[in-house]
């Protein structure tokens, strides 16, 4: 895997995932690409596009786009398989997830994806215990946390 | 301390958190980067704080306003601040900036090294995984290794959780830094036994992706990957082992066998419709691999393609529009090696070309191209220009037009039984708003129209319509792509116009005014194709009492020639005002009654044949014809710059030149034409690919630049009295079935004379393929000319000349380019035809003078090992005359001692100025068998890259764009980009190829070796001694010396071979000491002064680059120690 996007109906990036190191500039052409490659394709197209050798699968959750770059030997219906996968995440940590949780929660869909994704490559098939490492580290973070807003008087 | 932390909530509570940022954000839609400026102001604050709390907040926010766009680079050390913060909250924090904001270039990233060292080490796994989750975002080649070995024992941790990051990261740890996997690597096959199935599918992702770049490393672990996919129910993981076992199995082919089993079972029975994809996908690779030898074991091991495209069947039947696609897909993988079993779905395809969504009938269109036969072509066509009338948006549209030409014009228009067919589909084309392809639809009636004789009267009919109906192509008076076909329109029309019914009325359409509104190149034809109509028509009128008509037609030119006497176009002016005169004149003459018919039609006489660019390797070098000997005296540098523009006006001459025998009596002239016919019609060789014609048509200046616009279609478009195509159809159809009855006929009557009784078959079975007879005969199938050069009729010299003159012209100019030698060319003498063969054929030649020498390389080299071995090399001398002087021809020879073929592969390097490189390389296959599906592939060097097409990967391979029968050799050209020039360069390179025999096929690979050496950047360049003495006075040149011992030859043989193999020039001679000189390709100077006393050669150098001066005197001593 190259990058995962996810951005808006209206093209507002909502979260990015580099594998291989880039430049900003870089980043901010593909971004640009996709956005206006993917929100132009029409209801009921299939999800796969072809951009320079890479594959492009992409598909819509409610007003998210959900975009996953892979090089050309991978399995399409694998890449569309993790994105849902990754939704499926996201809906058990929030409940139902929506847009506004991510862009409230940014730093928690990337935790999120780092638990499953790492490096390009698929980290962790089950998800129970993708589920269960969050869980632990985020009560890592909540104890100290509560511990720095405790009144120290 | 307790006040420090009330300090820091407090501080928190006024803090903005990101939170109230991106709400901040939300509700300053209107002045968003107004609003944003002020929060960075308030972060950079923030930052400035020792609270690493109001730090870490501040990071935080940062992370967001990088992702929406901002510029965050100048955080970088703030960030490197919070990462390592103690506390796990903070941290994870400041690696997620890192990973986001951090890349290879960060500067910063060195300091992280031991934080993330120490981080690794921690007893907390989840601050482990987190520095393992960052530095997988932003490892860099020192971070690599660095930390190779931190990780590597990482491999072995007792938490899972750790193992499987660990084992992960090490995959970009050896991309980054590749001397780790030796070492790494008995851990990383450890892992795929691991008791975690989390590590263990790490672990075969990981090698999945290492096998994916170099499989042959990983072929020991089949069998333990092979126990993984029959014992593993992850489909995540059955996945990639499938796909690995793909990179293998054409490695060593009884994988093959035995994975058959394992994959037919997963595809019969699983439900995952990815899986069954991958399985698929597999198999065709593995029938892919195995076709390439048809033999009985191998088709055995897998399953008939049958099962595949059952399968692939449903999936593009599925209503699910990413199953269709990906079914298309495959299919056309499937295409490649069972033609057929593909073809029996043409229903299925032809119904995807309706589909809705874009990519899906593009994927079918390419389907297309591979299933038509001369049976379905036309009801294909049929249902493509169906759909060309209904798409919408002009890519689909003109992507469909070209597949249309494309499917009809492939392998020499093989599937075509009926041109008139064709002739109509294609100016039904032309209808075409807006369309980019008009040049290629005009190439493909001027190829038509020049190769299928039988088509001319119908083409010109259809042509003369076209351009009597012009103003429908043109719209708005306005230039656009699909006027391009007006250039072929009238082209046919003047050169076949013998075949015009009204060839007047041709003549007043070509002549409107209107006509100036067109581009220029399509003037210039429509003047010269005016003339030639003008003479077909004195000639009808030859013998006519009544003459007003043939004057009225030279009135009608003199009326409206002036208008083109005035055009801004150079080539339109000039015909026009040479062609008027010539009009006015004839005029004179007409007054007086002279019969001038014959004479002015003689202006055009002759027909223009369609030659092979490389026909002229095989005309013969006549004797005593010595290439190397001057044929005009050199001219000077500066002359030749100043002529240049005049040398591309003789240059162009040849291509309009006729054989202009005005002067020659007309019985002379009959004969000779009579003669030519006859020769011609000897002649088996009409020789295939672009005719003279289309050539010229391509140089024409501007055909990108027409702007496209839309054509103004309120009126339908329908062209009057152009014949549609679909009736065609329709008459093919009748035609076939009367060809099919009178075959039956004969039939009946053949078994009534033998009276046997078991024809029935023949009665009611489809009609095959062959029984299909094309109506009309293209000529030109032969791809080259025949061997036997010698019975080439010698009209045909010349018109061969004027082709290869226009080969020539879409090379780019060099400066040593001279016009003596051009004009001699262009005047048009077998002698310098014959020169240009010689410059090609030393080429051809060249593998023949090698075999001998091939056969004694191959005795010492008994041991067959795959090294490539450099022969020999060798320049033209400079005195060359032709263009290709300019290249800088240098020959590499390599020899590939092979166990099965042998091949020789010539490599020529084209050096043309700046950094590109031009390798040409010719392959000649020297085995008995057939060589197919050859890629080439360099290793980039730093310096050296080759140039790949956009899109593709620094790894990839070059396709090789031909196969090889036994005995064949073709050239193929490599443009590579160098940078530095002032080093000798080896490039490390394979050539992967199937070799093809009639019972087996392998897989076979030849290595070798491109040697850049530095004197092939040196250019040949003559240099004056009072320039030279200023260049050495000039005092940038740095010096220096080398002396050979033992040199056994005469002086001027050592300057000859200085000269020859390492391209200098002489300046000066004096006795036994010489000055030379030779520019290298970026412009550096090299300057030599050679002086010889008994047997020791001393050599002075002196050039602007001291390294390539070096290397360039090292490699004069080593030509010089090999003799």
């Amino acid at each position: 895997m190259r990058f995962l996007l996810l951005f808006s109906r209206q093209g507002k990036l909502r979260l990015q995932k580099w594998f291989t190191s880039m430049s900003d500039r870089e980043k901010k052409k593909i971004i640009r690409d996709m956005t206006t490659m993917v929100l132009a394709r029409q209801a009921r197209s299939c999800n796969f596009l072809q951009w320079k050798d890479l594959k492009i699968i992409y598909k819509r959750y409610a007003s998210l786009y959900f975009c996953l770059a892979v090089e050309s030997q991978e399995n399409e219906l694998l890449a569309l398989e993790i994105i849902h996968r990754y939704v499926e995440l996201l809906d058990k940590y929030f409940g139902n997830v929506c847009e506004l949780d991510i862009i409230f929660n940014f730093e928690k869909a990337y935790f999120i994806l780092d638990e499953f994704l790492m490096g390009g490559e698929i980290q962790e098939t089950s998800k129970q215990i993708v589920n269960r490492s969050i869980e632990a580290s985020d009560m890592l973070q909540e104890t100290l946390e509560e511990y720095m807003s405790k009144p120290a008087f | 301390m307790a006040l420090k932390i009330v300090k820091g909530s407090i501080d928190r509570m006024f803090d903005k958190n990101l939170q109230d940022l991106v709400r901040g954000i939300r509700n300053h839609k209107e002045d968003e980067a107004k609003y944003i400026s002020t929060c960075i102001d308030e972060i950079k604050q923030e930052l400035k704080q020792d609270n690493i709390a109001v730090k870490a907040n501040a990071v935080c926010k940062l992370t967001y306003l990088q992702m929406l766009g901002y510029d965050v680079s100048w955080a970088a050390f703030n960030i490197v601040e919070v990462m390592s913060s103690s506390k796990f909250t903070y941290k994870r924090i400041g690696y997620l900036a890192a990973s986001q904001c951090f890349h290879e270039n960060t500067d910063v990233i060195m300091l992280t090294t031991n934080q993330i060292r120490k981080d690794l080490s921690s007893p907390n796994q989840y601050d482990t995984g987190v520095a393992l989750t960052g530095l997988s975002c932003f490892v860099t080649p020192d971070l690599a290794r660095d930390l190779a070995n931190d990780i590597m024992t990482l491999m072995s941790h007792t938490k899972p959780y750790i193992r499987k990051k660990a084992v992960l990261i090490m995959y970009k740890v050896f991309l980054k830094y590749p001397e780790s996997l030796r070492p790494a690597f008995p851990r990383l096959k450890e892992k795929l036994e691991d008791p975690d199935p989390g590590v263990q599918s790490a672990a075969v992702n990981v090698i999945c992706e290492l096998a994916r770049r170099n499989p042959k490393n990983y072929l020991s672990l089949a069998p333990l990957f092979f126990k993984l996919m029959t014992s593993s129910t992850n489909n995540w993981v059955l996945i990639k082992i499938i796909k690995l076992f793909g990179a293998l199995t054409p490695l060593e082919p009884r994988l093959g066998k035995k994975l058959i089993e394992p994959l037919t079972n997963l595809i019969h029975s699983t439900s995952a419709m990815s899986l069954l994809y991958e399985c698929v996908n597999t198999v065709i690779a593995g029938q892919y691999s195995c076709s390439v030898g048809n033999t009985k074991s191998h088709s055995a091991q897998w399953p008939q393609p049958f099962l595949c495209v059952q399968k692939l069947r449903i999936l593009i039947e599925d209503s699910d529009q990413n199953l269709k696609y990906l079914g298309l897909l495959a299919m056309s993988k499937i295409l490649k090696t069972h033609p057929k079993s593909v073809q029996s779905h043409k229903d299925l395809i032809l119904q995807c070309l309706d589909d809705k969504d874009e990519s899906i009938r593009l994927r079918a269109l390419d389907l297309l191209y591979g299933m038509v036969s001369k049976k379905n072509l036309m009801e294909i066509v049929k249902k493509l220009m169906i759909h060309v009338d209904k798409a919408e948006g002009t890519t689909y549209r003109d992507e469909l037009l070209t597949k249309i030409i494309d499917i009809c014009s492939q392998s020499n228009y093989q599937y075509i039984t009926n041109f008139e067919w064709y002739i109509s589909i294609l100016v039904e084309l032309t209808r075409l708003e807006g369309t980019r392809h008009g040049h290629l639809i005009a190439s493909q009636m001027l190829d038509v129209a020049i190769r299928v004789k039988a088509i001319r009267a119908f083409a010109v009919a259809q042509m003369a319509t076209l351009l009597d109906n012009a103003h429908l192509l043109t719209g708005n008076m306005q230039r656009n792509g699909i006027c391009e076909v007006l250039y072929a329109s009238a082209w046919i029309c003047g050169e076949f116009s013998e075949h015009l019914e009204n060839p007047m009325q041709t003549l007043e359409a070509m002549l409107r005014p209107k006509v100036a509104t067109l581009p220029g190149h399509i003037q210039a034809v429509y003047v010269q194709n005016a003339a030639k109509l003008f003479a077909t028509i004195l000639k009808n009128q030859e013998g006519n009492t009544d003459s007003t008509t043939a004057q009225e037609t030279s009135q009608l030119m003199i009326d409206r020639l002036p208008l083109f006497v005035q055009s801004a176009n150079l080539e339109v002016q000039e015909r026009a005002s040479c062609i008027l005169q010539l009009v006015k004149y004839i005029q004179k003459l007409q007054q007086k009654d002279v019969e001038i018919a014959e004479e002015v039609s003689a202006l055009f006489a002759g027909e223009l044949n369609p030659v092979a660019p490389k026909a002229q390797k095989k005309v013969p070098v006549p004797e005593g014809l010595d290439l190397d000997a001057w044929i005009n005296e050199p001219p000077s540098e500066s002359e030749s710059e100043d002529e240049q523009p005049k040398a591309i006006f003789t240059k162009e001459e040849p291509k309009h030149s006729r054989p202009r025998h005005t002067e020659v009596d007309e019985k002379e002239l009959a004969r000779r034409r009579e003669a030519r016919k006859q020769e011609q019609a000897n002649n088996p060789f009409y020789i295939k690919a672009s005719p003279s014609s289309q050539k010229v048509y391509q140089d024409a200046p501007g055909v990108e630049h027409i702007p496209v616009v839309q054509i103004d279609l309120s009126v339908p478009l329908k062209v009057p009295g152009l014949p549609m195509s679909d009736q065609y159809v329709k008459l093919e159809e009748e035609r076939r079935q009367k060809e099919r009855a009178e075959k039956k006929k004969k039939e009946k009557k053949k078994r009534k004379e033998k009276r046997s009784g078991r024809g029935r078959k023949h009665d009611s079975g489809p009609e095959s393929e062959e029984d299909i007879t094309p109506a009309h005969v293209v000529d030109i199938v032969t791809e080259e000319m025949p061997e036997d050069h010698n019975h080439l009729p010698s009209p045909y010299l010349s018109k061969v000349k004027i082709c290869i003159c226009i080969f020539y012209l879409s090379r780019p100019l060099a400066d040593s380019e001279k016009l003596p030698v051009r004009s001699h060319r262009a005047a048009g003498a077998p002698k310098s035809s014959a020169e240009d063969g010689e410059v090609e054929n030393a080429t051809s030649q060249e593998p023949k003078k090698k075999s001998s020498k091939e056969k004694r390389e191959k005795k010492k080299d008994k041991d067959r090992e795959r090294k490539v071995r450099f022969g020999c090399w060798k320049h033209f001398p400079p005195s060359e005359t032709d263009s290709w002087s300019a290249l800088n021809s240098l020959f590499f020879l390599f020899f590939f001692p092979l166990a099965l073929p042998t091949k020789v592969c010539d490599i020529q390097g084209n050096l043309q100025d700046g950094s590109q490189v031009v390798v040409s390389v010719i392959f000649e296959n020297k085995c008995e068998s057939f060589l197919k599906s050859m890629e080439f592939n360099v290793l980039d060097s730093l310096n050296s890259k080759l140039q790949r097409p956009e899109g593709s990967g620094p790894h990839d391979g070059l396709t090789v764009p031909f196969q090889l029968p036994p005995g064949v050799s073709n050239e193929a050209r490599f443009v590579f980009t160098v940078q530095s020039i002032v080093m000798p360069q080896k490039l490390k390179g394979t050539l992967t190829f199937i070799v093809k025999n009639e019972d087996s096929s392998t897989h076979e690979k030849l290595d070798f070796k491109l040697h850049f050496t530095c004197t092939s950047y040196l250019i040949t360049t003559p240099c004056y001694s009072d320039a030279f003495a200023k260049l050495l006075e000039s005092g940038d040149l740095k010096s220096s010396s080398v002396r050979l011992e033992g040199v056994n030859m005469p002086f001027h043989h050592l300057l000859a071979r200085i000269c020859f193999h390492h391209h200098f020039s002489v300046v000066e001679r004096i006795d036994s000491c010489a000055s030379m000189y030779s520019r290298s390709i970026q412009g550096h100077h090299v300057c030599l002064l050679v002086k010889t006393s008994g047997q020791t050669v001393s050599i002075d150098a002196k050039c602007d680059e001291p390294t390539l001066l070096g290397n360039v005197l090292d490699e004069i001593k080593q030509t010089f120690s090999q003799c």
